[in-house]
Order: C-alpha cells, then sequence, then structure tokens
C-alpha cells in the first residue's frame, strides 16, 4: 500500500514530534477545504480581482522567428499581482490558515519572492507576518527586504549556516516549533513535509489549466514541451501537473547550475545530488559522501536551494519528466536576450527557462510548441544581473 | 554489553549529550569518559549535522565546529569503537536521519553494534515515519528512542505504548538550549505515558541547572542536559575536562536527591 503523502518512495513527514500535530491539523484542515465550495469560490475570486488570473500567454514572435525552430510561446506568470507564481501558493495557504483560526504566518524566502506575495496577503487577509530571509539574500534583494517592511511584515536575516534559502528554511521550522497554536508556516515550494509538497502544487496547478485552456484556444492544441525552471520547484510543478497524463507533451525542469554542474558552485540537484531525507521529505539533495547537506550556489537566490521537492524527484525517477542544468552565464544571457527581443524582463530564475527554451527550439520542427513559464519578472534582478556585467548601479 | 535500560536501574538517570568531534574527537573521548568517572548514567553523543533542525544556537554552532574540524561519521566510529572497555554506562547516537540514510542505514547501525553504541535517538523520524529505520534498528538490536513532546496530547499514549529504551520527554516548545524556566505540565505528559508503558521516560530540552535537573527528575525517572554542557565546552574547549566534570557531578548529585527523596 502507498503511503501517505508519498510520490513514489519520496515525500513523507521527516520532521520532529513537536510539528506533528500541527501538521496533521494542517492536513486535516486542507482536505476539508479543497473539497469546499465556498472557499473555491473565494480562492476563485482572489485569483481573479486580486492576482490578476488567468495570466496571459503570450506568443513570443521575435524569438520564435530568431530561433528558426519551434513556436515558442510564454505564460506570464510575471504579469500576476507581486510579480510572480507565488501570489498562487500564498492565497491558497493564508486562507486556508485564517480559516484554521491562525492569526501569525511565517515564512523563508530566497529572493524575496514568495516573502513580498506572502506579506501581501497577509496585509491583504489581516494577518501578522513574519518573514526569515538568508543575510546573504537580504543584501542581494535589499529592494525586496524594504518591500516586505512596506507591506507590513517583518523580516528576519538568518546568519546561520550557508545564510541563503536552505538556512532559511531551518530557521522558520525552529521558529514554527516555538510557536504553534496561533501561527502557520506558508511554506513556499512543492517540499517539505506531506501535505505541503501535494496543497502547494494544487494551488499552483492553475498554471498548467490556464496554460491547456490558453494553448486550445491559440493553437487548436497542447504544447509539445513545457519548460520551467527548478528550485524546490513549485511554478515547474504548477506548469506541468495538468499535463503529466498528457505523455506526448514533454515536462522539462531547468535547474540552476551555478558555474556548472561539474563544479562545486551549483544547485543542479538532480544532476549532482542524490537520495535524501532533508526538510522533512524523502527526495533527492545536494549532500556529500556522509550526507552533511551541501553549500549550494547559483546567481539566483530563488533557485539557489540544495533539494527539490519529493513529486519532481519522483517525474524524474519515472522518466515523465527531464530536468536539465543550466549555467548562470546562459540564464544571464537570456534575460538579456528576451529583455531585447520581446520587451519581457523575466525574473533570472524563469531565464533559467528560457535559456533551455533558446538551446530546444532550434533543434524542433518549425510546426512544434514549446510553452516557457516566466515565473516572475524580473525587476528585482537588474542590479544584480548589471554587477555580473560589471556594472555597479547606484538605486 | 550495556543496555539502556542499565542507566535506570535503581536511580533515576543523568544524561548528558556532547556533539561528537566539537572541539576535536580526542577531546570528545576524553570528555565521554570523565562524564562516565562523574556520574552519568548514560551518555548521548550528537552527530553532526550541517542543519540540525532541532537544535537551538548553541549546537547549532558546536555542530559547524565539529565540521569545520574535519569530523566524519567514519572518524566518529572509530573514536567510539575504540572507548570499549572503557565504557560500563550506555552510549546513544543523537543524530537527523540523513547522515544515517546517506550512509546506508544498515551499514550505519551495523557500525553502532561494532562500536558499542546501543541505542540511537532521531529527533526527525515521528512515529508516522519510524518504518524508516524500525525495521533495521530491531535487527541490530539498536534500541530506537521515541519522542514525545508538550503539543503531543493523544499522540503520546500511542507513541509510548510502541516505545523502547527509554521515552524522551521534550520538555518545551522550540528547539534545544536553555531555559531559565519550564512550564509545560511534564507531569502530566508523563503521566500520559506512564498508563501504557513502564519503559524509563527522561525529559529534556532547557534544562541547565541542578535544581532544574532535581524538579525534572522528580517528575520523571532522568534529566537530559545538552546545550549547558556544550557551552561549557564552547568556552574551554580542549581544556573542558575538569569543568565538564564538575558540572556532571553536580547535576548528577540533583538527580540522586530526587531518587533519594522518593525512594527511601
Amino acid at each position: 500500500m502507498e503511503k501517505k503523502g508519498r510520490f513514489g518512495p519520496y515525500g513523507g513527514q521527516y520532521i520532529t514530534e513537536t510539528l506533528m500535530n500541527a501538521v496533521m491539523e494542517l492536513e486535516e484542515a486542507y482536505e476539508h477545504y479543497k473539497n469546499d465550495e465556498g472557499f473555491k469560490e473565494e480562492l476563485k475570486a482572489l485569483y481573479r480581482d486580486y492576482a490578476g488570473r488567468p495570466s496571459m500567454l503570450t506568443y513570443a514572435e521575435h524569438m520564435t522567428e530568431d530561433l528558426k525552430g519551434a513556436k515558442i510561446y510564454l505564460k506570464r506568470e510575471d504579469l500576476n499581482h507581486t510579480g510572480s507564481h507565488k501570489i498562487n501558493n500564498c492565497l491558497g495557504q493564508i486562507l486556508l490558515a485564517k480559516k484554521m483560526g491562525k492569526k501569525r504566518i511565517i515564512a523563508e524566502t530566497g529572493a524575496g519572492q514568495h516573502g513580498v506575495a506572502t506579506a501581501t496577503v497577509c496585509a491583504l487577509l489581516g494577518m501578522e507576518c513574519e518573514v526569515f530571509m538568508g543575510e546573504l539574500d537580504t543584501q542581494r534583494q535589499a529592494l525586496n527586504v524594504y518591500r516586505m517592511e512596506l507591506l507590513g511584515a517583518k523580516v528576519h536575516p538568518v546568519d546561520s549556516g550557508t545564510k541563503s534559502l536552505k538556512d532559511a528554511v531551518n530557521e522558520t521550522m525552529r521558529e514554527w516549533t516555538k510557536r504553534i497554536e496561533d501561527t502557520h508556516y506558508c511554506i513556499g515550494s512543492v517540499m517539505g513535509p506531506h501535505p505541503f509538497p501535494e496543497m502547494v502544487r494544487d494551488f499552483q496547478k492553475i498554471i498548467g489549466i490556464e496554460i491547456k485552456e490558453q494553448m486550445k484556444k491559440a493553437e487548436g492544441r497542447l504544447p509539445d514541451a513545457v519548460i520551467a525552471c527548478v528550485g524546490g520547484g513549485s511554478n515547474a510543478m504548477g506548469a506541468f501537473y495538468d499535463f503529466i497524463g498528457d505523455k506526448e507533451v514533454r515536462l522539462i525542469g531547468c535547474e540552476a547550475a551555478g558555474e556548472g554542474a561539474d563544479t562545486p558552485r551549483t544547485a543542479a540537484t538532480i544532476a549532482t545530488g542524490r537520495e535524501g531525507i532533508f526538510h522533512g521529505m524523502k527526495s533527492l539533495f545536494c549532500q556529500d559522501e556522509f550526507g552533511q547537506i551541501a553549500p549550494v550556489y547559483s546567481i539566483s537566490a530563488g533557485l539557489d536551494y540544495p533539494g527539490i521537492g519529493p513529486e519532481h524527484a519522483e517525474l524524474y525517477r519515472s522518466g515523465r519528466a527531464e530536468y536539465v542544468p543550466v549555467t548562470d552565464e546562459e540564464a544571464v544571457r537570456a534575460f538579456e536576450y528576451l529583455s531585447a527581443k520581446e520587451g519581457i524582463i523575466p525574473a533570472i530564475e524563469s531565464a533559467h527557462a528560457v535559456a533551455y527554451a533558446m538551446k530546444l527550439a532550434p533543434s524542433m520542427d518549425k510546426d512544434k510548441i514549446i510553452v516557457v513559464n516566466i515565473s516572475g519578472r524580473g525587476d528585482k534582478d537588474v542590479a544584480a544581473i548589471a554587477r555580473y556585467r560589471g556594472r555597479d548601479l547606484h538605486d | 554489553m550495556t543496555k539502556i535500560a542499565d542507566a535506570f536501574n535503581g536511580k533515576k538517570a543523568f544524561i548528558p549529550f556532547i556533539t561528537g568531534g566539537d572541539p576535536d574527537l580526542d577531546t570528545t573521548k576524553e570528555l565521554i569518559i570523565a562524564m562516565q568517572d562523574a556520574g552519568a548514567d548514560l551518555i548521548e553523543i550528537g552527530v553532526p549535522f550541517s542543519d540540525p533542525l532541532a537544535e537551538g544556537p548553541v549546537i547549532q554552532e558546536a555542530d559547524e565546529r565539529a565540521l569545520d574540524a574535519g569530523f566524519t561519521t567514519d572518524r566518529l566510529f572509530d573514536m567510539v569503537g575504540s572507548l570499549k572497555g572503557e565504557m560500563r554506562i550506555p552510549l546513544v547516537f543523537m543524530t537527523y536521519i540523513n547522515p544515517v540514510f546517506s550512509y546506508g542505514t544498515d551499514k550505519f547501525l551495523d557500525r553502532c553494534v561494532k562500536a558499542g553504541i546501543c541505542g540511537i535517538i532521531v529527533p526527525d523520524v515521528p512515529y508516522e515515519e519510524k518504518d524508516e529505520i524500525a525495521g533495521s534498528c530491531r535487527e541490530h538490536g539498536i534500541e530506537l528512542v521515541s519522542m514525545i513532546a508538550p503539543t503531543s496530547k493523544d499522540r503520546i499514549r500511542e507513541i509510548a505504548s510502541d516505545a523502547e529504551g527509554f521515552l524522551y520527554c521534550v520538555s518545551s516548545l522550540g528547539v534545544t538550549g536553555v531555559r531559565s524556566e519550564i512550564t509545560t505540565d511534564v507531569g502530566a505528559m508523563i503521566a500520559l505515558a506512564k498508563e501504557v508503558t513502564d519503559i524509563p521516560c527522561a525529559v529534556g530540552f532547557g534544562i541547565s541547572t541542578p535544581a532544574q535537573a532535581y524538579e525534572m527528575a522528580k517528575l520523571s525517572d532522568g534529566a537530559i542536559v545538552g546545550s549547558a554542557i556544550v557551552r561549557i565546552i564552547a568556552e574551554h574547549k580542549r581544556d573542558s575536562k575538569r569543568y565538564v566534570y564538575d558540572y556532571v557531578r553536580s547535576m548528577k548529585e540533583a538527580v540522586d536527591r530526587a531518587y533519594n527523596e522518593q525512594y527511601h
């Protein structure tokens, strides 16, 4: 019999006893509300009237012409309120937390997109909000720190370990064990203990559902490939999920290779990691031979994570999805390329997916179709990319 | 071969914790012997992990120091193995699941047996995920210590009725670390556990003073102390032996006092 919260061998609930009842309470509430018509209507209204869904599907005409291969469409999660797909999950989870009678939301953030989305929804729904962010990331993404504060959140820089996303998750989990009764941990990706991977995926699967509808309208058929970047993997899981049964659609996740998947300065979990149990889940992790979690690196603070959601690990194991490493340099080039070609500045995270589309499209026939999920907008990254190119901008 | 039960036989147990390899494995070895001499009844050796989710800053930093100093699981096994013959009290590992799983659970437990480790505590394997290691532990004769927490409520009976070795009773919400006060009704938690199990219950998290050890031992079968000892080691490093010895002695006296008052 398949155990609860498992995707093949992956997933599970590997957390301390102190948190078990909280996670079980959440599971029970989610099982109830996900089938509750009132909840579903309320969330749908928030998606439409507050987040701006459905997000557009834009035909990338110049990119398609330039690459001389498959037709490329862009799923515009960058146009959502707060500028990324993260709002989908935050609206779902925080609305649920409110129904559960929680008063306070805590969250981790890497690039700050999830933190900003969390702070935004907390402002909207009248919840207290505290965000944990690696100290290095608070420097890389100072603007987002201020943005969260503006929205009423308290931001805690995390100076333990590698001072980035993984450590922010550690610290948020520790904070949750200190104060559980009135607090919900709004995990930002399809990771952590059950029910988070499943619940976050459900709140993000709207992306794939919309792609399918919009594609049918635009082309009258399914795309041949859906490409998305993968850190923990929530935008990819959201884009892929509705296509899992459509075997003819290739699902391609783009991991952050940093300076290269063959160097230690990488965050490509599938390319370099192996099975492990960490952050509440059995999945794939970058780690040394003794199971110490490896310090990872990517130019993108949002993909700078040493693991991957358990459902992705299973999609990889079963061969249903493919995962490819994309380097900093390739991502930066794609960031510049999409900006200049289409007038769309993608998040550096999403630029990893764009980079692979640039490689793949020319090898495909012109009657083929690729959808690239632009998970977020790149305004937050402009200063960092300028720095990467040797220009120091003053805000 | 010692068993966890020996630690509670005709006494209440004082259970010190130290992080393996902090500041180095030679010092850890010396401290284990010193703690035994000072009256420790069972010693928990922490296996350093890069991301110890249940630990407060004191033990997190100890883990970091050990890893920075070149700690590996293999070296820890070698050091513990070299203690054989010198130990009269049981030793257990306190480790996160990834260092076990990643090493190969059976290989890890096999080396535990060879090194003379008689139990393991794995805080990120709750009751629901016990199957991950429980079968292998049984095969190797390693006792898997279960934990109950202030939030466990109805789960206490279920967990306790399946527990082996001793039941680790987490005194407070939050992570490990010294607390000025323990406000949880630890007595009620233990009473609930005792309804369904005869195995000893020891209380940990937040205990640092002899007065706290005495209070907690009065309510239970033993007291576990980690951060307070690790803090001494952080301060005195390779010269911690005398300080750790004196501290463990004072704590053991407090626990003995609780026993004597209750049974004599």
